[in-house]
């Protein structure tokens, strides 16, 4: 009897490279220096620098709270415009009819915004997927008919002016937008940054694996996604308040619009859900495809909405996930992972 | 009498808003599938319908036999070959997809037709009303666009509960695993759906051109006064979409009433009010396993 032969084990394929993550020193290194060249850029930058930064930021914040609700605690949400809209009319009304300071009433529109967050998700809450998506997206258009309607106060559809904005010498008001502007980009990024981390990170992640493992295990669910929508809410109300700084102009139709979510979604589905790195890069793309396309009229949103279908299918971990899997890098740990095996 | 006239307006507006929310009810209740291009293609099948009285002479009638096949291919073509790809990969993929499809019909309509208000020429019964009782008057063309909600309505009820195939969509609908181990192809089915939702959506679209204007960028609208239906009315009953319709028609028509800009408000309000009171709606039969 010939002895058994066991077939000749194939040497195993590599698996992926173990993610290398950037050390919290270095992490805190080049942010401050990050941080530091980007604040000192109105005593070398120009106007014109300033602006588009300003831009690119209200983009990336956008879409970093988008990515909070959508890519860490599942809740796919096309009622962003909602809180962009009322940081918005709160900023023109605490700035406009009661004098108080702009900047301020920038920030106050994302507390606005938070209060009314919580009978939203009282309502929103009871749906869920897709509908829930439509369901915030119905909430939004509330406002914007409520605001529409008054058509004294906030002018109806004609919207009104941060009239205020003439007060201060313009290169001065310039300089401090984009000095909040910044402080919105680094707190939006820090916020998910030191939100995934935390304990309420570690709930998220255990929800979006199992919901019912998780629930079993003791995670309060409805409290967690609770806590992230009213903090998606304010970060995304105080950019409201950031983009009327400084487009000075505020309609219901556009502040309300749902185009806002869409963006939003956009640039989360290129970069890449659920990574804080995804939506910096997704910012980057989506901001130069803008340029690039913008004289393409409709069939540059048609491309938009291609590319975004193209990306579902292809690769749905988005740009920096191919990145990632590629040289196994990442920039904000925010995963748990086991310690390797001895 | 004039509050009278209002409801039974609304009531007839109903059926329209029902017949939007077939559709959409119906894929939701089969593979758990929000179709966020359901306005634009509701919007989309008005200006096929266009293109056929334009190009081939047809009334609006006779282009329903040209639409309804079109589109009812169409959902299926867009089922297989994309959405079916989108399934069970979590609730993002197939509300990205639908939702960049529902901004590149908008576009293309805008590309072909401009952004000007379109209509459907359907000739005198367009305007032709019958005096129920003195003080209401209700128009021919809502009542038959309440008809044909309601034969739909019946239809699909019948096809839904006396027909084989209609056992394997709510085997599938139930569990798609187990229906396919019964010899049941899940795909084949979804294919099926959407076709039927996207022929309701063309007599929808068609039965809107002929009752009022419409341009490229009307679908949203639309989805909406479809998801308000299904919300009031529950998810997966057909009754319940009928009278989700009816509920969405009146109040949005007493708004109006109140105050011309209160038309969309109001419904949105009641939608809101009844989620809030009432949560699965009036007569929910799907569980949404989220």
């Amino acid at each position: 009897m010939s002895p058994i032969k066991w077939p000749r084990l194939k040497p195993v394929a590599p698996g992926p490279r173990p993610t290398r993550s950037v050390s919290a020193r270095g992490l805190a290194v080049w942010s401050a220096l990050l941080v530091a060249a980007l604040l000192s850029l109105p005593l070398w930058g120009t106007s014109d620098q300033m602006r588009t930064i300003v831009e690119f930021i209200i983009f990336l914040a956008l879409a970093q709270m988008w990515n909070l609700l959508a890519g860490y605690a599942g809740m796919v949400s096309f009622g962003q415009q909602a809180w962009i809209g009322l940081g918005g009319y709160t900023l023109i009304v605490l700035a406009v009819d009661l004098h108080m300071n702009m900047f301020l009433a920038a920030v106050l529109g994302g507390v606005v915004a938070a209060i009314v967050a919580l009978p939203t998700a009282a309502l929103a809450f009871r749906l869920r997927g897709g509908y829930f998506a439509v369901g915030t997206w119905v909430i939004a258009e509330v406002f914007r008919l409520l605001i529409s309607s008054s058509t004294t106060w906030l002018q109806g559809g004609f919207g009104r002016t941060l009239t205020v904005a003439a007060a201060m010498p313009r290169p001065l008001r310039e300089q401090y937008t984009y000095w909040l502007a910044v402080l919105i980009g680094v707190g939006s990024i820090a916020l998910v940054y030191y939100l995934m981390r935390s304990r309420v990170g570690l709930g998220l992640t255990a929800i979006r694996d199992s919901e019912s493992a998780a629930m079993s295990l003791g995670v309060k669910i409805t409290r967690i996604k609770l806590l992230v929508f009213i903090v998606s809410a304010f970060a995304t109300g105080v950019v409201g308040g950031l983009i009327y700084l400084n487009a000075l102009r505020i309609t219901p139709a556009a502040a309300f619009s749902v185009q806002w979510s869409a963006y939003m979604a956009f640039i989360v589905v290129i970069g890449g859900l659920g990574t804080v790195e995804g939506p910096i890069i997704g910012a980057i793309v989506f901001f130069i495809l803008r340029d690039y396309l913008s004289s393409f009229g409709p069939w540059s949103i048609i491309l938009f909405g291609v590319i975004a279908i193209v990306m579902t299918l292809v690769a749905p971990e988005g740009l920096w996930g191919i990145l990632q899997s590629r040289f196994g890098f990442e920039i904000f740990p925010v995963r748990r992972r086991l310690p390797p095996q001895q | 009498m004039q509050w009278v006239n209002i409801i039974a307006q609304g009531i007839l507006l109903g059926g329209l808003y029902a017949l939007y929310g077939t559709g959409l009810s119906l894929i939701f209740g089969v593979m758990r599938l929000v179709n966020l291009t359901h306005g634009d293609l509701i919007v989309a099948a008005a200006y096929l319908a266009l293109l056929a009285g334009r190009f081939l002479g047809l009334s609006p009638w006779l282009s329903l036999l040209l639409v309804v096949p079109l589109f009812f291919l169409l959902g299926i073509l867009l089922q297989r070959g994309l959405l079916n790809r989108a399934l069970g990969r979590g609730v993002l993929p197939p509300l990205i997809i639908t939702f960049g499809l529902s901004v590149i019909v908008q576009n293309i309509l805008q590309l072909a037709f401009t952004a000007d208000t379109q209509g459907l020429d359907a000739g005198p019964i367009e305007v032709a009303s019958i005096t129920v009782v003195p003080g209401v008057t209700i128009g021919v063309l809502p009542v038959i666009t309440f008809v044909a909600a309601v034969i739909i309505l019946l239809g699909l009820h019948w096809f839904l509960t006396r027909t084989t195939l209609g056992r394997a969509f709510r085997a599938t609908s139930d569990d798609p695993t187990t229906a396919e181990l019964m010899g049941i192809n899940s795909r084949q089915i979804y294919g099926l759906a959407m076709g039927m939702s996207l022929a309701f959506v063309a007599v929808g679209g068609v039965l809107l051109g002929v009752r009022t204007t419409f341009s490229p960028t009307d679908g949203p609208a639309r989805l909406i006064f479809a998801f308000e239906t299904v919300i009031i009315g529950g998810l997966g009953s057909l009754w319940g979409t009928l009278a989700g319709g009816i509920i969405l028609g009146v109040s949005q028509n007493i708004g109006a009433q109140l105050n011309p800009a209160w038309f969309q408000l109001a419904g949105h309000l009641v939608t809101l009010a009844l989620l809030a009171f009432r949560p699965s709606g009036l007569f929910a039969r799907t569980r949404d396993g989220g």
